[in-house]
């Protein structure tokens, strides 16, 4: 403890220490020599030998000095030279710190990403042991459950401690105004307790409360709560009319609890079995989710539900035809298409820190050339090796601290602006997202990274200058072996920023061609001047299929009336969607070989297909004559057409839904496929009915404007408000931001301008950083090439010789790049769409572009080497 | 250059033994030590003065500017209290280590 003070006391008297010490060393010196000079030496001899064998006087300070001095206070030595160092050469800092906060931040911006969707745990109680149930059919394998289905799998399975099932398909709530859509689900009564998932208020739903006879109840998620109730406890008991049945909210569900599968989602309502849908088997209209029982495999649960599905096929031969088990980890139904992506960015940021680091490295090492001198005289001075190891490390780390900052900062606004980016829609349903930042996990990371760079720029400069070699540094001649193996460690880091530049630019390449594809698939309408609305009547009101005709021919004169609108039409669901409203049909008058038909259904009115101007095959179009007092009608899709009919005319054919119970419907059309799908699903069938035939309370409108789609929309909405203002109108939308904010979309363009945005800083990076290395070369090869030119050697052939270099590292980068970028670009297949990982002309264009800037990087020094004057060059060395 | 080196740890004790006769500047104690010992032991100005530092901050000597015989301006260390007790700890510490290396050494084979 006294030691302390007393070291405290040195530090406030350092001064008064050294001159003391110097003093008193000097007079040991002195006493040697004396001692010398008595015994019988001469002067001068006694002064040399005296300090021959007392040593170096600094160093020998030094080491008293660290005995009263504070470890610490070594450091901040080191620190302020460091920093002083940095100052003295600012263009250096600058860049270096740029260069390195450029690299982190974009590695840390991605990482909180991954962190947030594949890192964080989900909020539910062990969320590696939940699946959801799916069942699969010729069309796909996630397709929804029937509820006896579910009744049947709960009941029959072994492998499930418990089993529920969910329907995401939200509300229209009774308001005092009229219908209002609202986001939300219907839950059997244990499918919070299955995720582990408690509400924190009031309660949960009781076993057997999603029976017929107990009271409608449900929850209401936290964000909703605060929104709609303004987080007063009173909302328990509170009533609310959805699709015209009164339910009682019960409780309030956790802040971080979503559910990715069924968000956006307001309400959690229960699910009964009295619905007309329940009642029936071949009606799906449920996902299952459930937890595996303990020491219960994924595998073993998985054969589990396929025998279960296998035997209630031979059970119900009708309904339950070609309807199998289907299964996948929650996580992955949660996560699954967003992993890909973020694996790839992650990947390509990872890259784009590699060149930045590497470039920031040989820089470092350009400096530490030029500081050879400057080490070797501290070291003569009397700086201890570990000192001079110490204080480059200290450069570096500090170098990696201040890149650190800056890049936790960047990363910060990096994240705000990527989330801010993700349409509306999409953020609803990666609920995961909601709470991204810098957790202490991504501050670990750049932390972590940032160390690494630290480490990496205090090695590098070591691992050159070999501090042993004192009186190499001070001779200036030992310039020549030095220069050749610096350049030589200097082009192989330039290889691997070319290579690395290569495989981010490829990947760049190959993802900007997928979203390019994408764009121009055949989605069999024209997208442009089309403005949406979707459209949910009361159905009390417009309880038979009169009174929902009359409304849908009023919604599509209103519309059509509207001023610069060219013609309007109604779906009852869009393109580019999801694939669901499928039904199965049969064909009479074939012979029923057992096979499942099942394709897309929509009901449209004449307007539709005209408005969206599809294109028609075969046949005709529906005219307003098509209505129930006529033949039922049907027109189908080309790829209806191939897969049910080949080598046939449809036209004039029959289908029909029930050989026994429904009247065949006369196939009257065939157009051109519309993508009911997902952008980047392949065509699948599809049969469109007549909206009079069929028809439905909710709709959407769509309607063809001859001016900017977008304002039409506030203009549409009033129009069907003034027709009804108990209708529910909501999602406004035209055509072309549906495409654009689709997820398919979204994930193909934020992966080609993510990546793509990581090449083009790789390209400057690898550029600059060959341009580096040539530059120097030519620095150092000034003398010989004054000496070729001296001795006959023509610019030209100079030039050559520089260009030379150039090309070879060049070349040498963009094979090992094109290499590795097959590679990569193999590893994310997924993310490709119509493109091969291997794609020559993406390749070639890459390494055209690449080599040219190389070249263009290169040209500079090799002219500064060509116009090298010859005396000059050898008069200064 | 032949000579053995000093023990570790040695050093200390043998600096509060210099200077528990009399006290001297850093000097003298080399000399000292170094007569003393018949010329084995050589205490290097390296190691002498960060050790004086050592045994300044715990307070085992005190430093103060005088004049030599030489009419020389030097600084002399003398021995505090807590610095006779050390020595006392630190020299018998050393007898029982080197009481131990003994018998370890006259074992018989």
């Amino acid at each position: 403890m006294n030691a302390i003070f007393r070291k405290l006391a040195f530090l406030f008297r350092r001064n008064r220490f050294r001159s003391d010490l110097d003093e008193e060393m000097a007079f040991h010196r002195e006493q040697t020599e004396r001692d010398l000079v008595a015994s019988g030496a001469s002067h001068e001899a006694a002064h040399t030998a005296a300090a021959r064998t007392l040593g170096n006087p600094t160093l020998l300070k030094e080491k008293s000095h660290e005995v009263v001095a504070f470890r610490a206070e070594t450091i901040f030595q080191d620190l302020r030279f460091a920093l002083r160092q940095l100052r003295k050469n600012p263009g250096f800092a600058l860049i270096a710190v740029f260069i390195l906060a450029l690299g982190i931040a974009s590695s840390v911006a991605i990482f909180a990403f991954v962190d947030a969707a594949l890192i964080k745990p989900l909020p539910y109680k062990e969320p590696n042991r939940l699946v959801q149930l799916f069942e699969s059919i010729p069309l796909g394998p996630r397709f929804h459950l029937s509820y006896p289905d579910y009744l049947d799998w709960k009941r029959m399975n072994k492998s499930f401690s418990s089993l529920d099932v969910f329907a995401p398909n939200g509300f229209m709530m009774k308001t005092p105004d009229g219908l209002r859509q609202t986001d939300g689900a219907r839950v059997s009564a244990g499918f919070f307790r299955t995720l582990g998932v408690t509400p924190i208020l009031g309660r949960d739903f009781y076993e057997g409360e999603d029976a017929a006879a107990p009271a409608r109840t449900a929850l209401i998620s936290y964000s909703a709560w605060q929104k709609r109730y303004g987080g007063n406890p009173s909302v328990v008991g509170q009533r609310v009319d959805f699709d015209g049945d009164v339910y009682t909210i019960i409780g309030v569900l956790p802040r971080d609890f979503h559910f990715a599968p069924a968000e956006p989602a307001d309400f959690w309502a229960i699910e009964k079995p009295t619905g007309g849908c329940e009642k029936n088997r071949g009606c799906h209209n449920l996902f299952g989710v459930a937890r595996l029982k303990p020491g219960v495999t994924f595998a073993a649960a998985y054969d589990d539900v396929k025998s279960i599905a296998l035997q209630l096929q031979r059970q119900y031969p009708n309904e339950n035809r070609d309807q199998y088990a289907y299964m996948l980890p929650l996580t992955d139904v949660i996560v699954g298409d967003i992993r890909p992506i973020l694996l790839t960015t992650l990947c390509g940021s990872g890259l784009l820190l590699l060149i930045a680091a590497v470039n920031v490295a040989s820089l470092l090492l350009v400096r530490a050339e030029s500081r050879r001198r400057e080490i070797s005289i501290r070291g003569a001075l009397g700086a201890s090796p570990r000192r001079l190891v110490r204080q480059f490390v200290t450069e570096g780390l500090l170098l990696a601290s201040i890149g650190c900052i800056l890049a936790v900062i960047g990363a910060r606004e990096a994240m705000r602006l990527l989330a801010a980016l993700i349409p509306r829609d999409m953020m609803a349903a990666m609920p995961y997202l909601h709470d991204l930042g810098l957790n202490s996990r991504v501050i670990a990371f750049a932390c972590g990274l940032s160390i690494a760079a630290g480490v990496l720029f205090s090695l590098m400069p070591l691992a050159r200058l070999r501090l042993g070699r004192i009186r190499e540094g001070l001779a200036d001649g030992a310039r020549g072996s030095a220069g050749v193996a610096w350049r030589r460690f200097g082009a192989n880091l330039v290889i691997i920023e070319l290579a690395t530049a290569m495989v981010l630019l490829a990947g760049a390449g190959l993802l900007g061609k997928s979203f390019y594809r994408l764009l121009h698939v055949d989605i069999g309408i024209q997208p442009d001047h089309i403005a949406m609305v979707r459209v949910e009547a009361p159905p009390e009101k417009y309880s038979n299929d009169t009174k929902q005709i009359a409304l849908a021919r009023e919604v599509v004169a209103a519309a059509s009336a509207l001023p610069a609108v060219a013609s309007a039409g109604i779906t009852t669901k869009l393109p580019i969607e999801d694939a669901d409203w499928t039904t199965s049909f049969k064909i009479p008058g074939r012979p029923d070989t057992g096979e499942h038909k099942e394709v897309a259904i929509r009901m449209v009115t004449p307007g539709y297909m005209t408005t969206l101007r599809t294109t028609l095959a075969a046949g005709r179009y529906f005219t307003a004559n098509d209505d129930a007092s006529h033949q039922k009608v049907v027109i189908v899709n080309q790829a209806m057409a191939r897969k049910y009919f080949p080598g046939e005319d449809p036209v004039g054919k029959q289908i029909s839904f029930d050989l026994h119970k429904a009247p065949p419907m006369l196939i009257v059309g065939v157009i051109g496929n519309i993508q009911e799908g997902q952008l980047d699903a392949a065509p699948r069938g599809a049969m469109y009915l007549p909206f009079d035939q069929d028809p439905n309370s909710g709709f959407v409108i769509l309607a063809r404007t001859r001016q900017d789609e977008q304002t039409l929309l506030p203009a549409l909405q009033s129009v069907l408000h003034s027709i009804d203002p108990g209708m529910a109108i909501y999602e406004p939308m035209t055509m072309d931001k549906k495409i654009h904010d689709a997820p398919s979309t979204y994930l193909h363009r934020s992966s080609a301008w993510l990546v793509g945005g990581f090449a083009i800083t790789a390209l400057l990076l690898g550029v600059v950083g060959l341009y580096g290395v040539i530059a120097y070369s030519v620095s150092q090869r000034t003398r010989e090439i004054g000496v070729r030119m001296a001795l006959g050697a023509r610019r030209g052939s100079v030039y050559s010789m520089v260009l030379r270099e150039a090309a070879v590292l060049t070349s040498l980068g963009v094979v090992t790049g094109a290499v590795c970028s097959i590679a990569a670009a193999l590893a994310m297949r997924q993310l490709l769409f119509s493109v091969a990982a291997w794609d020559v002309p993406t390749l070639c264009a890459v390494a055209f572009i690449l080599a040219s800037a190389a070249l263009v990087a290169s040209f500079l020094p090799a002219r500064r080497a060509a116009s090298v004057n010859p005396t000059e060059a050898l008069r200064t060395e | 250059m032949g000579k053995p080196d000093l023990l570790p740890g040695t050093l200390d004790m043998l600096i509060l033994k210099t200077l528990a006769r009399a006290p001297l500047h850093g000097y003298a104690i080399a000399q000292s030590i170094k007569r003393m010992s018949d010329d084995v032991l050589t205490v290097e100005e390296g190691s002498l003065y960060p050790a004086l530092q050592r045994l300044l901050i715990h307070g085992w000597v005190t430093a103060e500017w005088k004049m030599t015989d030489t009419r020389r301006r030097a600084r002399f260390y003398k021995l505090t209290a807590a610095g006779r007790k050390q020595l006392g700890v630190e020299v018998s510490e050393f007898n029982q280590m080197i009481a131990a290396i003994t018998r370890v050494l006259a074992e018989q084979p």
